[in-house]
């Protein structure tokens, strides 16, 4: 079944105060039934603003979205029965216990107390909350405030699941069961659009992903597909102590066969090629004369695809 | 579960308004389910100033000796004068404390407003339902002072209640208001503000707000008698001393309800705009 889950049609929101802002800058995108989606892009590049509108807690400056057939802004009360949203903070109910969390937001969509019941102590189990059903939330880790917010956000079987950032501020191990957590909902068959500026968390989750920065769609498709098609090459960052005279080095290597780009950085080079064999000899040689401070090597994946398109690190 | 689940979903399709109304009940219980977790406190928060009020004022004042001006010129019938007072004070304090002091944390750092404001239910319902929850908390401490006044004064005041359907409109109305204003209180103060807002705003609009005297007392001092009519806790007064003790000087009922429904959808739009800008960008 192909059936389009969140319809995004040119989208712009634009913030008019003292200063312009162009949060989101006509972003087409469909996600499809069961899918995993990942939107990847640095702070400030959209994720969240396209997310809210999605979300209908902000309202477009033009498009539309559609959730379900449903058209957020014309029926946002009708269309939030078939999103589930985990923020990037922790927005549990902190009056209520765990159990209490999932019951009662099963009772806002309109569950009876006995499906509300039942569903939530299914939830805890497959979330392996049930020893902490009577816990309030203000004692939960990060980690497990995170599962129960997952938990919370699909307990009215959405039809799209979305995720804000979901391993903001959580260790290691606990970004692995949430990741875990995620791919489980793969199995249940609901569609997952989440944002990230993790790569390893797009290329390890997402059937599909967007990358985007200034409010627009850069690339688009699987992790492999732009990997190839963007042709992940390898990445030379040199720091130099001298920057006096490299424009003829960067003629040089341009006309290399290997090198796909060279460029003047603020700290040195960059060189971006489609392979390091022989290379990096010669480059180490030649920026010899430079004083070469250091040297970082981004071997190909969605980060070189990203500085490719952007022209800028992810975490810059 | 599953098929009992997409029933639900496909029942609440064909009746867009049924699940609507689920939800409303589903954030009623969940504000009920926390003022039972916390009822003990709830009573006390509720009863204690109405309780050391007429203890003061109607207890150990017409005791002393040596004539207190207040305990001996209002005499008894001061315990009269303030038992509607008392249960305006306790409407408006129960609908602030329940809307205003909430809100505005749930708004500040935390968002737990957030899932809430996720339901299948209109924004302005969401508003709505904290609104009515409040006007429920404070019909409840309202009647609370009723047997307090009987009890405590060293002369019982006795409520005498001639129009049952007048005292039920004017507490649901007074709650309502008192509501709005918590709505408008707690979508606009920033949760560090909130206390100087009760001495600036919550404090001089009960003093001011025929409490402690009646609207027709004030008939010497015409420039304040005219001022409070541009307070609405006047009107909760008033319209509780026509419905209560409607032997005492009050303004006509008509004007009363005509006040408090004009101060209710008054407050109710200015604190619905707030709420929207709240959780609405």
């Amino acid at each position: 079944m192909n059936l389009l889950i969140v319809e995004i049609e040119s989208l712009t929101k634009v913030y008019e105060s003292k200063l312009r802002v162009v949060a989101v800058d006509g972003i087409d995108l469909e996600l499809k039934q069961g899918e995993i989606f990942g939107l990847l892009g640095p702070n400030g590049a959209g994720k969240t603003t396209t997310i809210s509108i999605a979300t209908t807690r902000t309202l477009p400056t033009s498009g539309t979205v559609r959730i379900n057939g449903i058209d957020v802004v014309k029926h946002p009360a009708h269309a939030r029965r078939h999103i589930g949203v985990v923020p990037q903070f922790n927005t549990l109910d902190r009056s209520l216990t765990v159990y209490e969390n999932l019951y009662y937001h099963c009772r806002y969509f309109g569950f009876s107390h006995g499906q509300a019941k039942s569903r939530s102590m299914e939830l805890l189990s497959q979330f392996l909350l049930t020893e902490r059903k009577e816990v309030y939330p203000a004692q939960l880790s990060g980690g497990l405030a995170q599962r129960v917010q997952i938990a919370r956000a699909i307990a009215h079987r959405p039809a799209v699941l979305f995720l804000d950032e979901p391993s903001a501020g959580l260790d290691p191990q606990s970004r692995m069961a949430m990741w875990t957590a995620v791919e489980g909902l793969r199995k249940e068959g609901i569609t997952v659009l989440l944002t990230t500026h993790y790569m390893e968390e797009a290329d390890s989750l997402s059937d599909r992903l967007a990358i985007i920065d200034y409010g627009r769609v850069l690339a688009l498709g699987s992790p492999e597909k732009l990997k190839s098609t963007f042709g992940a090459q390898t990445i030379f960052d040199l720091t130099l102590k001298s920057h006096e005279g490299l424009e003829p080095v960067i003629a040089t290597l341009k006309a290399r066969e290997d090198v796909t780009n060279a460029e003047a950085t603020a700290d040195g080079l960059r060189v971006i090629a489609a392979t390091s064999e022989g290379l990096l000899p010669d480059l180490v040689q030649m920026a010899a004369r430079f004083g070469l401070r250091d040297l970082k090597i981004t071997e190909p994946s969605l980060e070189t695809v990203f500085i490719q398109l952007t022209g800028r690190d992810l975490r810059e | 579960m599953n098929s009992s689940g997409e029933t639900v979903n496909r029942d609440a399709r064909l009746h867009g308004s049924g699940i609507f109304l689920k939800a409303f009940l589903g954030l009623f219980l969940r504000d009920l389910r926390v003022l039972t977790r916390e009822l003990i406190p709830f009573l006390l928060r509720v009863g204690m100033q109405p309780l050391l009020f007429l203890f003061v004022f109607t207890f150990i004042l017409p005791r002393m000796a040596g004539g207190n001006p207040m305990a001996s010129g209002a005499g008894p019938s001061f315990g009269t004068i303030i038992l509607p007072g008392l249960m305006a004070v306790a409407i408006m304090f129960s609908g602030i404390a329940a809307v205003a002091l909430p809100l505005s944390s749930e708004f500040g750092i935390t968002r737990e407003i957030d899932d809430r404001v996720m339901c299948p239910l209109p924004l302005w319902a969401v508003a709505l339902e904290k609104v009515c929850f409040s006007a429920m908390q404070s019909i409840i401490a309202a009647l609370l002072v009723i047997p307090m006044a009987y009890y405590i004064p060293a002369v019982p005041v006795k409520a005498d209640v001639a129009n049952w359907f007048l005292l039920a409109l004017v507490l649901v109305l007074a709650s309502l208001l008192a509501g709005s204003l918590g709505l408008v209180i707690g979508s606009t103060v920033n949760p560090k503000q909130i206390g100087l807002v009760f001495s600036i705003i919550v404090v001089p609009i009960t003093f001011l707000g025929c409490v402690y005297y009646t609207w027709a007392g004030l008939e010497k001092i015409r420039w304040l008698q005219i001022g409070v009519l541009f307070n609405p806790i006047v009107y909760m007064s008033e319209g509780l001393r026509a419905a209560v003790t409607p032997a005492i000087d009050h303004m006509p009922w008509p004007a009363i309800l005509v006040a408090l429904v004009f101060f209710t959808a008054a407050l109710g739009r200015l604190g619905l705009r707030g709420f929207l800008r709240r959780v609405l960008s």
